[in-house]
């Protein structure tokens, strides 16, 4: 058995021996082991000069990191939760995306940024939030949402090859998800959807920390009759939309499901996409389950009730299925 | 294979009524097949099946009338069956089709549109209904206002229509069919009807096509009149061997001189569109065939350049039958590259044409009637018909349509050679 | 063949080409192929449905002559057997 939290450490581990141009750097990445204890031991393993911690400032880091990246390095930059990249988001947006396209292609900034992301532990609105479609706005990025074992253990490597900037969100709760992984599992692509349950009757599209929740509410429709296809995107932008458009020509049906904000997110995006080009295919509107509007609540019962749960998805697919009209 | 679509058969179809199927599903079918009719409001064509394959499903029944593009049958590529997934999973909407086991599911028969008269409207107005819902009855001709929605918010989704078109299958006598006969044991279809055609329809459509003409064709027109003393000579001896079946008629002589016209003046024989002219390597002449009660339709007579005059005599006497009673070949009626007009048949002296687009030319035969003839010097009298040509300017000029007409009077005056 | 045998023989033919064509309202000298609307492939095809009924292959040079329903029916009249 082995957790999310092992495969990443395994991915950067793996990173660091196959090329001398990788760093980590964050806040207490190095003698602390890393907030969520992703980098537990690397220290250790690999020095002071490839294990790096930083002040509290991410604008600073990050920008450090975007300048070693044009200096030929590849860093891996930490940030603790989505909220603090924040302050980092200039750097991010103005500098990694778009150097690129303001050098007229000279200059290329090879840096990936993981962050935590997500609600679930009580840690309260300002670490909590999932802002993954801030990112996933933004042109010269590509984003990623690793949701399993593999995923978790094979997309930095391709992330860390590509020579634009990557950002890679994990969530919270997936740090401690076991599971079973090959000794041999290797790098996987970072540009497909994934369909992680086959099903005819309603397409749920999710992605990160709502796919274990997708796939407990297909088994739950699966009791009542109803088969639920679930597909992890996987990749956040640019979205791989064939796979989604094939799925749901052939169910009909589409609920988005995103941790995000309901209002100009993610499940918008989705829904947007799908109407756009699988309309004359749709037997039912749309659905969406997300984020209840609140900052999210430190209460746990509240905190429980904001979020995407099993039973809203059940509903939803059950609304446009047409169980429950 | 996967979808076979509406075909256009024509710059002026943009959608098709489906008047009957020629096969089942299950049926094996070739290339060249024909496998349905579908009207026009030109006229009922025959459409045919361009790959070998085997029928799946039939996704249009017939009286429904679908836009063109829309696919109308499901054919899998001839004999490849793979059980790839559960027939469940199937829809005829995936965008990658897969084949399924003829086995794994019945094939179905779709019976025609018609309301079943215990029928109540459920809904009046514009009904709530599902994109899906709506494209599949439109495709199968079903009024979604008879239809019962299975959900509590009312909503018609495709499963309503579905059981609405098992309902009016089962209460017509052409009931679903559930296993296809083998092919012996198939009753013998009915003599086929010529479809009534839709007069006011083809009017709009010659309409349009004729005002696009005018709109958007440069015409130039010229004319010669042909000494035919020589080929009605000929053929008259020719015609005097051979029993009524094989006798060849004038017209047939005119046709094949204008296609061997067409052969050697490429700028009157192909399509402009967008502005530009793509000559045609084969002629396929367009046949104006006038029909009885009104209307016109200009079906192709394939290779005529080709044909030897007795295959071509034979070829045009069956596209003349076949129009008129409504039973031509997909392929006749969208080929054709250049046109030839014979009003003179009925008696006029001269025909000015208007070019069917997107092609460049028609050319006109007037009446054949004894005239005054100067030969050498001398009055005499000679069978004559005038011959006339419209063409399109951006193509090309009356001097290159001079020659064209040229060389319809050089092949007429050695009939033996057409 | 007797001048109605001949007639009925003419309408038959004509049933398949112009279905639209009425012998009994027709002026006996008129011309049919004005008449009835006929181009020469229809014509042909009335002179083949009666060859094939009658036996009788009218020839070209006889075609003005069995233009009008009377040149016709004296024609078959004259030519066919019994």
């Amino acid at each position: 058995m082995t957790t999310y939290r092992d495969a990443i450490r395994e991915s950067i581990r793996d990173a660091l021996t196959r090329d001398d141009r990788v760093f980590l750097m964050g806040e207490d990445v190095g003698r602390y082991g890393g907030a969520f204890a992703v980098s537990l031991g690397l220290l250790e393993e690999f020095g002071e000069s490839r294990i790096r911690d930083t002040p509290l400032s991410e604008a600073g880091f990050v920008g450090a990191g975007i300048g070693a990246a044009l200096g030929g390095m590849r860093p891996i930059v930490e940030i603790m939760t989505v909220n603090f990249s924040l302050l980092a988001l200039d750097q991010i947006l103005n500098s990694a995306a778009s150097i690129l396209h303001m050098s007229g292609g000279q200059f290329n900034v090879p840096l990936v940024i993981r962050m935590t992301t997500g609600a679930g532990r009580q840690l309260a609105a300002q670490h909590s939030h999932s802002l993954e479609c801030f990112y996933a706005h933004i042109p010269g990025l590509r984003v990623l949402a690793p949701a399993t074992l593999a995923d978790a253990r094979g997309m930095l490597w391709t992330a860390l090859e590509d020579p634009d900037p990557v950002v890679i969100f994990e969530h919270g709760t997936l740090y401690n998800l076991e599971g079973e992984l090959p000794s041999d599992a290797g790098v996987v692509d970072i540009h497909s959807a994934a369909v992680r349950r086959p099903g005819t009757d309603v397409t749920l599209i999710t992605y990160g920390g709502s796919l274990p929740t997708c796939l407990s509410a297909a088994e739950a429709l699966a009791a009542e009759g109803i088969s639920a296809e679930v597909i992890d995107l996987r990749v956040l932008r640019p979205m791989d939309d064939e796979t989604v458009y094939e799925s749901v020509c052939r169910t009909h049906r589409a609920i988005a499901v995103d941790e995000g904000w309901r209002s100009v997110g993610l499940t918008a995006e989705m829904a947007a996409r799908v109407s756009e080009n699988c309309f004359y295919d749709l037997d039912a509107p749309i659905g969406r389950v997300a984020t209840v509007e609140v900052p999210i609540p430190y209460a746990k019962h509240l905190e429980q009730a904001a979020l995407p749960g099993c039973q809203r998805i059940v509903d939803a697919a059950r609304q446009a299925v047409g169980v429950h009209g | 294979m996967g979808d076979f679509r509406m075909p256009s058969l024509g710059a002026d179809m943009s959608e098709g009524t489906l008047l009957e199927w020629h096969v089942h599903p299950g049926d094996a079918v070739h290339r060249g097949d024909i496998i349905a009719t579908v009207d026009t409001s030109k006229s009922a064509i025959d459409i045919e099946v361009f790959e070998d394959g085997q029928v799946e499903e039939l996704l249009v029944a017939p009286g429904a009338t679908v836009a063109v593009g829309t696919p109308i049958a499901r054919i899998s590529d001839g004999g490849l069956h793979r059980d790839v997934r559960a027939p469940e999973a199937q829809s005829p909407l995936a965008p990658s089709p897969e084949a399924q086991s003829p086995a794994a599911e019945a094939p179905k028969v779709t019976a025609p549109a018609v309301e079943s008269p215990a029928a109540e409207k459920v809904v009046v107005g514009r009904p709530h209904a599902s994109p899906l819902a709506r494209r599949r009855a439109a495709e199968l001709g079903i009024d979604l206002g008879y239809v019962q929605p299975a959900r509590r918010d009312g909503v018609i989704g495709v499963g309503d229509v579905d059981a609405r078109a098992a309902e009016i299958a089962a209460a017509a006598s052409t009931a679903t069919v559930t296993v296809p006969p083998a092919p012996a044991e198939r009753p013998t279809r009915e003599p086929r009807q010529a479809p009534k055609r839709d007069e006011a329809a083809m009017r709009q459509a010659i309409a349009s096509l004729m005002a696009r003409s005018k709109r958007e064709i440069p015409h130039y027109y010229c004319q010669q009149a042909v000494d035919l003393h020589l080929a009605l000579a000929w053929l008259q001896a020719e015609n005097s061997r051979r029993p009524v079946a094989e006798r060849i008629l004038p017209a047939a002589l005119l046709l094949k001189a204008a296609a061997r016209a067409a052969r050697s003046v490429p700028e009157i024989n192909g399509f402009c569109v967008d502005g530009s002219f793509t000559a045609s390597a084969r002629v396929h002449l367009g046949v104006a065939v006038s029909l009885r009660g009104g209307g016109l339709i200009a079906p192709a007579l394939l290779d005529a350049d080709d044909l030897p005059l007795a295959e071509l005599m034979t070829r045009m006497k069956d596209l003349v039958t076949r129009a008129r009673g409504g039973r031509l070949k997909a392929s006749e009626m969208s080929d054709a590259t250049v046109t030839v007009t014979n009003l003179g048949e009925q008696g006029v002296e001269s025909v000015l044409g208007v070019i069917y687009p997107p092609q460049v030319a028609v050319i006109g035969f007037g009446r054949i009637a004894e005239r005054p003839w100067a030969v050498d010097g001398m009055l005499t009298v000679r069978p004559v018909v005038t011959v006339t040509l419209a063409a399109d300017h951006r193509v090309s000029d009356g001097h290159r349509g001079g020659q064209a007409l040229a060389a319809i009077e050089a092949a007429l005056q050695a009939p033996e050679n057409l | 063949m007797n001048p109605d045998q001949a007639q009925a023989v003419l309408r038959d033919a004509l049933r398949d080409i112009a279905p639209d064509a009425d012998l009994a309202v027709l002026d006996p000298e008129e011309d049919m192929r004005t008449a009835f609307d006929l181009d020469s492939v229809d014509f042909l095809s009335l002179v083949e449905a009666i060859a094939t009924r009658t036996g009788v292959e009218i020839p070209e040079s006889d075609y003005r002559t069995v233009r009008s329903l009377r040149g016709m029916v004296d024609h078959l009249a004259a030519r066919s057997p019994g």
